[in-house]
């Protein structure tokens, strides 16, 4: 016969009445809360496009206004426009410019595979990581593609 | 609040906007490819053809609605408190508003 501390209620779990109390010793045993070490977190090539998609988004709307205001500048006059022209030399604004073009191609790439998905094309594992590796790595190579245009 | 474009709504918005800005940023760089535009007569003129300022047109309410449902996403998913994260919602519409006064403003501008 089952000793009665071993019984099981119908979900599987021992029944509450049977639970001894919990001792502030048995508290400590269980090292609440738990504290993740994220540097030792590998994240899979999904979930760093995942992300990126992320910030890449986040980036593109930062950098709207900028791109706005340029807009509307270089359209006003002449002297806009060559303002406009003269602000590229600069190390600093190419560098903000690339900053801009990578999130661009991570968004836009990240987001056909997203449109894909959709549409069930590319959902498998195996092709699911290839193509999250493809947008990752295109992405870098549309940006130094870029950074030999601009400098 | 009552926040619109949400949901089944906010999905659709978000795929037709997306597959809309990256036809049009893919013609924009066939187009200076083909093109580049140097000078501002050039520029202004180009930007100013009726083709031009409604492919804009369209591209500006594309990426204001696809901005809307990304700003949205992420305000719901990481800003807290919930009263903080309202704040932050409000802000957004009301800067993505004037982001659109601002852009109809360059465009009109362009036939004035």
């Amino acid at each position: 016969m089952t000793p009665p501390d071993q019984r099981l209620d119908a979900s599987g779990d021992r029944l509450a009445s049977q639970i001894p109390e919990t001792s502030a010793r048995d508290i400590a045993l269980v090292h609440r809360p738990v504290f993740l070490n994220l540097m030792r977190i590998q994240l899979p090539v999904g979930a760093l496009t995942s992300i990126g998609h992320r910030i890449s988004g986040v980036v593109l709307i930062a950098s709207v206004p900028i791109a706005v205001y340029l807009l509307g500048l270089s359209l006003g006059d002449e002297a806009g426009f060559l303002q406009v022209k003269a602000l590229f030399t600069r190390f600093a604004v190419k560098a903000a410019a690339l900053v801009m073009i990578w999130a661009l191609a991570q968004h836009v790439l990240g987001g056909v595979r997203h449109l894909l998905t959709d549409f069930d094309i590319g959902s498998p594992l195996r092709v699911a990581r290839r193509s999250a590796w493809f947008v990752n790595l295109a992405a870098v190579a549309v940006a130094l593609f870029a950074a030999g245009a601009l400098w | 609040m009552r926040t619109r474009f949400t949901g089944l709504k906010a999905w659709w918005v978000q795929r037709v906007s997306a597959v809309y800005m990256l036809l049009f940023v893919l013609f924009l760089l066939y187009s200076f490819a083909l093109q580049p535009l140097r000078a501002f007569s050039q520029w202004h003129a180009w930007m100013a053809r009726p083709v031009t300022s409604v492919a804009f047109l369209v591209f500006f309410t594309a990426l204001l609605g696809h901005m809307w449902v990304g700003m949205r996403d992420v305000l719901l998913d990481y800003a807290r408190p919930a009263a903080l994260r309202q704040v932050l919602l409000f802000a957004s519409a009301f800067g993505l508003l004037g982001l659109g006064v601002w852009l109809l403003w360059i465009l009109l501008r362009l036939q004035g």
